[in-house]
């Protein structure tokens, strides 16, 4: 897609205020609708988007496929982790009310621990999956782009 | 609510055309397309229905990854769909036919829409969810609350869902591109 400039240009202008929504939806989904999922899958697109117009390679070198398969694995463990934390701080697993003095706060932080868990094992997994998915395409069609296939 | 109604209409009858042309093309980019255009429709469905949770979910899985996942895709197979003999088709069609004719008949067993003595409007839970969330967990939004918090449990096996998915598929596809590095030997 290096020939098309408009593309280019306005999809260079748009990935910035995309992930900057997924940042919103992810960290204020206790006000408003959206959560981790959402969040997640808004940044992966934002992620596609670019490898879509600027090449598989350079998306790769900005966010490492390895880098998301550790990612994919912390925010899992966040999430489970939070749980242990609760459980060791003399609740039941997952009972955000001990995270903190107050009981409110503590699920406050619970939600905010376990979603930010959410997105990111959301943001990898699927990012990854794009990865593999347009990485095999790859060898086939090196030359033309799959639109030419038919 | 008028307009309620008359937005249904025209976003389902909108949705049963696009499901015809995808069921009438042969070629799958656009096809690929139209579902993206289908799951963007339901997106709009869900808004109205004020799910606005599941319309972002859907929006952005449906309409995007999605289609996307499907374009990539057709890099490997072919984009064409191969001629089915007519006898197929009519299987097909009995089949969908029949398919459709159940949910139907289960359908017509629902309550009515937005009726207000369904199990979700009676349930004692929905006042525990409702009512006490203000002052045991206080976020205004209580989807998040209820993923989150009540149903937290529910939430971290979605997660690790997900997270199996992502590994399957890497075990299975990620090899391609990983295997011609000469730096995996210096991992072992």
């Amino acid at each position: 897609m290096r020939e098309h400039t408009v593309l280019r240009v306005v999809t260079k202008v748009l990935i910035a205020p995309i992930i900057l929504f997924a940042l919103y939806v992810q960290f204020h989904g206790d006000y408003s609708p959206g959560g981790g999922f959402q969040a997640g899958v808004v940044f992966a697109a934002a992620i596609i988007l670019y490898a879509l117009i600027f090449g598989l390679a350079e998306a790769r070198r900005a966010v490492s496929p390895n880098l998301l398969r550790i990612t994919g694995a912390l925010g899992a463990l966040i999430f489970a982790g939070t749980g242990v934390y609760s459980l060791l701080r003399g609740g039941n697993f997952l009972d955000y009310d001990y995270l903190a003095h107050d009981a409110v706060h503590g699920q406050h932080y619970g939600l905010l621990l376990v979603e930010f868990g959410v997105g990111l094992t959301v943001v990898s997994v699927i990012t990854s999956i794009f990865y593999v998915f347009a990485g095999r395409g790859r060898r086939n069609d090196d030359e033309q782009p799959p639109g030419d296939a038919r | 609510m008028t307009t309620d109604i008359a937005l249904n209409i025209v976003l389902l009858s909108f949705m049963a055309i696009v499901g015809m042309a995808i069921a009438r093309l042969r070629n799958l980019f656009p096809v690929a397309m139209l579902t993206g255009l289908y799951s963007l429709l339901s997106a709009s469905l869900f808004t109205l229905l004020d799910a606005v949770d599941v319309a972002l979910t859907e929006a952005a899985v449906g309409a995007g990854v999605t289609t996307v996942l499907f374009l990539a895709t057709f890099g490997l197979t072919r984009a064409r769909e191969k001629p089915v003999p007519r006898s197929r088709t009519l299987i097909g069609l009995a089949v969908t036919m029949l398919t459709g004719a159940v949910l139907v008949y289960a359908s017509l067993d629902m309550p009515h829409f937005g009726s207000a003595d369904t199990p979700v409007q009676t349930h004692p839970l929905r006042d525990r969810y409702l009512n006490q969330m203000s002052e045991e967990i206080d976020v205004p939004n209580a989807v998040t609350a209820v993923l989150g918090s009540y149903r937290g449990y529910d939430t971290l096996g979605e997660v690790v869902v997900v997270f199996t998915a992502g590994i399957g598929v890497l075990m299975l596809l990620g090899v391609a591109w990983h295997r011609p590095r000469k730096s995996d030997k210096r991992e072992q």
